[in-house]
């Protein structure tokens, strides 16, 4: 398979996002909507599907669909009515699942990623199903001896995000993913955790020839856990369906699963295909109508959006859209930057964006952490120590990953090791007069050189003797200045 | 009427009778005839002693136990009932007991009734003779080779056996009014809406009403002002409270304009009997100053298909929770598809299977619109047929049942004999309307043998939604004017 063949197909991507809505409880019953606690503690008889009970609609849920309908854009409909799904699985207590159909609550709208307008079909509101865990045969369910259901998630309110077919590559899918899970976060409606589920991502592929109006046979992608499974998984099924096209063979609409470790789609088994789920409009609940009363309070509630933020943020801190995208795409990130910022006594918030982007999203990375465990202050005061020359750049670095470590004042730690450096130039001018009378010979032989090579490496032994004499708490800056008044 | 409902409340919290006293009057009507009855599924003698001695304990301390104070009811066992078994007459529910007491349970209990048994029904709601329980029939106490009705057979037979002074049932597409009508006792199905329906295990969610039955228009009155009103646990409880009922039941029918539905009065399956009563109650309202017509309401005489299609449609959704996963009968099998197979083929019985089948049918992929689709179209000109009706009337007559009770084993063979029963009552379920049964008169099966006892007739008042008041007024005048020494 050359790279060559793959570059004549384009390929047509279109992705529906599950995303758990943080709401308080349930989207039809009162029970916690929280992650990770004891299997089936959550749960009554509404989410259990007991004989003889009924949904109430969680208000909340219907405004949260709102906020995300003003932040992609979508309409909101006069009302919407909620249908059942109705398929056999014991994860579900109802064996139907309560979501929306023909009539759903937001409808046509799109998301700007990277200057491009990828459309955004629809919204809607839905609940969650229960998890499985298979016990014996790996945990995958071929092989298990028996099967265990935890309902504590049956009932959660989700909101299914479907994109148009607009996206043209892994990457773009990436990125697509990347801000949509920025602009729900910073709407507030859900913490948009890939690894516990809490956004979901099904991806339909396609290929077809460049130019081409007609879209090709689609194949859904499941179990995509991260972005590096979403874009590797794109890329193998491009490849898989532009060989089999190639080789004269059709692509098979059907749902596949993503293996990890394998680096393949697999076909889902034949139950999987086509299933006539016989939606019919929900009885048991009433058409959603959202009153002019909550639209308008979401509408003048909205947060300020990850594309607006960093709009401000480039411009204000004059900083590279990259750094903005960064800084804005890491969940908590922004928050920190800017209250480092605002706490400043000396140094640009250009500055504090440096320190941000690099050691501190380094050290949160290796240590998987939030940047909420930070105290954005002890930023500012570091980058008022460099400001004010009391330490240098190279000791900064290592005393702020002391300070996240540790939890300590930047200030304290220069005191507690001793680094401060000396800035004073009365001071430093003593020392390099000394040092130069001491090196008297070296400082001939720069003066009296003519080549360059040679004149750095005097100055470079005279720095080394300067520093060696100020036991490395020289300011390089006043040193430097210092010597080439000296010296030239 | 010395031992109506109103009564025994009346002398009950005035001391001068005892609950138990009551309840031991009606548990020796029990145990001289039950065994031939079969009214119920589970007789609740003890529970129920001890409950009428905290109702007279009560009274002795000065409370007010309640508008039902010390009054035996029986309730259909599809009614939720806290720690006692609730089957739905089916081998799928046998022993479950529900952790939560419905809705109407709770009300009862706060008004003082007296629990005394959870009476049989045809499995699931599904059926017009109670010959469809997974228990054995029930008996029609007037003639015991005779059906009681259906679904709510037992409650009608335990009201008209005086096992209970009251009863509850379920009414989907006639099911305590035909019932009624056969039992010779009053039924009564309220607006869609008007009753909660939580705890009330679901058959066909926008059909299904939790109804009265008792030997009195005053006594289902009572009943019903004690049970309806909003709740907030059922998303599609009508928001008010109800509306009360006895104080205007003596009003009389001057001037009222009452409409006898041709379609329904004149169908070729109604008993001459039948018809008579309908006529002669008609007469009676005229002699009381109403104004009685013919009026034609043309697709009444489609509501049997549209009914046949909606009520399997949603039910076949409504009973896919029955699968061995959770509660109830499970049958092993050697996976989860297996499993369920087996459980809901030993569970179920032939009549729930088949409307399981044709509502799977109906709802399926390329049949939806043509079945249930174009089922839900007539229902809307069924409402619209009945609101030009109610232009020019108040209420409207019918019979409620085709015929007198029939024969045990008599309409088993084709289902669709028996789905004839419910001609005259399904319109009303469908249009979400009230209407009520009366007992009007008796006369004898036209396969009688000589010597066999008459048997009840049923007079269907009709009126539209929340139109009870002048429904029940209407049914009183009625039952003023009814033959004495009718069904006792």
């Amino acid at each position: 398979m050359t790279a060559t063949e793959t570059r004549t197909w384009e390929t047509v991507i279109g992705l529906e996002v599950h995303c758990e809505l943080s709401t308080a409880s349930k989207l039809f019953c009162g029970c916690p909507n929280e992650f990770g606690d004891e299997p089936n503690t959550n749960i009554c008889p509404v989410c259990l599907g007991l004989p003889g009970s009924l949904p109430v609609l969680n208000e909340r849920a219907v405004e949260y669909a709102l906020r995300v309908a003003v932040a992609l854009h979508l309409r909101v409909p006069e009302q919407s009515i909620f249908s059942r799904k109705n398929y056999f699985y014991p994860d579900m207590p109802k064996n139907y699942q309560t979501s929306q159909y023909d009539e759903p609550i937001t409808i046509d709208g799109w998301l700007e990623v990277d200057g491009v307008r990828l459309g955004i079909t629809r919204a809607h509101l839905e609940e969650d199903t229960g998890k499985s865990l298979h016990v014996g045969g790996e945990g995958r369910i071929h092989n298990a001896d028996h099967s265990l259901v935890d309902y504590n998630r049956a009932g959660v309110p989700l909101l299914e995000i479907v994109s148009e077919p607009d996206i043209r590559s892994a990457e773009q899918a990436k990125r697509y993913v990347e801000e949509l899970r920025a602009t729900l976060l910073a709407v507030g409606v859900s913490d948009v955790k890939m690894e516990e589920g809490s956004l979901r991502i099904d991806a339909n592929v396609s290929i077809r020839a460049p130019g081409a109006t007609e879209f090709g046979t689609r194949a859904e992608i499941k179990n995509l856990n991260s972005l590096r499974s979403l874009v590797r998984a794109v890329e193998y099924e491009t490849r898989r369906q532009s060989e089999l096209i190639e080789a004269g063979e059709r692509v098979v609409q059907e749902t596949r699963h993503w293996d990890e470790d394998g680096g393949r789609t697999i076909s889902g088994r034949s139950k999987e295909e086509a299933h006539d789920y016989r939606y019919f409009p929900e009885p048991d609940l009433v058409p959603v109508a959202p009153t002019d009363e909550m639209r308008e309070r979401v509408r003048t509630s909205m947060p300020e959006l990850p594309a607006a933020r960093r709009a401000r943020l480039t411009d204000a801190w004059d900083i590279k859209d990259e750094d903005a995208r960064v800084l804005v795409g890491v969940p908590g990130l922004a928050d920190y930057a800017e209250q480092a910022v605002a706490a400043l006594t000396a140094g640009t918030p250009r500055d504090v964006a440096n320190w941000v982007r690099q050691d501190v999203l380094g050290y949160l990375n290796e240590r998987g952490l939030a940047p909420a465990v930070l105290a954005p202050e002890m930023l500012a005061e570091l980058v008022a120590l460099v400001t004010d020359a009391t330490i240098s750049r190279g000791q900064a670095k290592d005393v702020l990953a002391e300070s996240m470590a540790e939890a300590k004042w930047p200030r304290e730690i220069v005191k507690d090791r001793g680094l401060a450096q000396v800035s004073d130039v009365d001071a430093l001018t003593a020392v390099v007069d000394a040092v130069l009378v001491a090196a008297s010979a070296t400082v001939d032989q720069y003066r009296a050189s003519t080549d360059d090579k040679d004149r750095q490496k005097k100055r470079g032994f005279l720095m080394g003797q300067l520093m060696r004499e100020l036991k490395g708490k020289g300011n390089a800056q006043v040193l430097k200045n210092l010597l080439d008044d000296r010296l030239d | 009427m010395t031992d109506s409902a109103l009564s025994i409340a009346a002398d009950v919290r005035a001391g001068r009778r005892r609950a138990r006293d009551v309840l031991e009057e009606h548990l020796a009507q029990i145990d001289a005839r039950e065994s031939d009855v079969h009214a119920f599924n589970l007789v609740l003698a003890d529970e129920a002693r001890g409950r009428a001695d905290d109702i007279d304990a009560a009274v002795a301390r000065g409370d007010n136990p309640g508008p039902l104070a010390g009054v035996p009811i029986a309730l259909k066992d599809n009614l939720c009932t806290r720690g006692i078994p609730t089957t739905c007459s089916s081998q799928i529910l046998a022993g479950w007991k529900p952790p939560n007491d419905a809705t109407v349970v709770q009300r009862l209990h706060a008004a003082g009734s007296v629990t005394v048994g959870k009476t049989n029904l045809d499995e699931f709601a599904m059926g017009s003779s109670t010959e469809n329980s997974a228990f054995g029939p029930t008996r029609n106490p007037h003639d015991l080779s005779r059906v009681p009705g259906g679904s709510s057979g037992g409650s009608a037979a335990a009201v008209a056996a005086r096992f209970a002074s009251i009863a509850l049932g379920s009414d989907t597409g006639g099911s305590v009014r035909q019932p009624a009508s056969l039992c010779g006792v009053v039924g009564v199905k309220p607006t869609y809406g008007a009753v909660s329906r939580y705890g009330l295990i679901a058959f066909a969610s926008s059909l299904d009403q939790i109804g009265p039955f008792a030997a009195s228009v005053a006594d289902a009155a009572l009943l019903l002002e004690v049970i309806g009103g909003h709740d907030p646990l059922d998303s599609t409880s009508i928001a008010a409270p109800a509306p009360p009922l006895l104080d205007q039941l003596e009003n009389g029918v001057e001037g009222l304009r009452v409409g006898i539905v041709e379609e329904l009065t004149d169908s070729e399956g109604i008993q001459p009997d039948v018809k008579a009563a309908v006529v002669a109650a008609a007469e009676a309202l005229t002699a009381a100053g109403a104004k009685t017509e013919q009026v034609s309401v043309p697709s009444t005489m489609y509501g049997l298909s549209a009914y046949y299609l909606i009520a399997p449609a949603e039910a076949s959704s409504n009973l896919a929770r029955y699968d061995g996963v959770r509660y109830g009968l499970r049958v092993e099998g050697v996976d989860i598809s297996d499993m369920n197979a087996k459980t809901r083929d030993a569970g179920f019985g032939p009549e729930v299977k088949r409307r399981i089948m044709l509502g799977t049918y109906a709802l399926s992929a390329g049949y939806y619109d043509a079945y249930y689709g174009q089922a839900q179209r007539v229902r809307t000109l069924i409402i619209r047929d009945f609101q030009r009706a109610y232009e020019q009337f108040d209420v409207l007559l019918s019979p409620t049942a085709p015929t007198v009770a029939f024969e045990l084993g008599a309409k088993t063979a084709d289902p669709l004999t028996m789905y004839l029963n419910d001609i005259c009552t399904i319109p009303s379920n469908l249009a979400g309307h009230a209407a009520m049964s009366v007992p009007f008169g008796t006369a004898l099966a036209l396969d009688a043998p000589s010597g066999a006892p008459a048997l009840p007739i049923g007079v269907q008042v009709l009126a539209p939604a929340n139109g009870e008041p002048v429904m029940f007024r209407v049914a009183r005048a009625i039952e003023q004017a009814a033959p004495r020494g009718g069904a006792e």
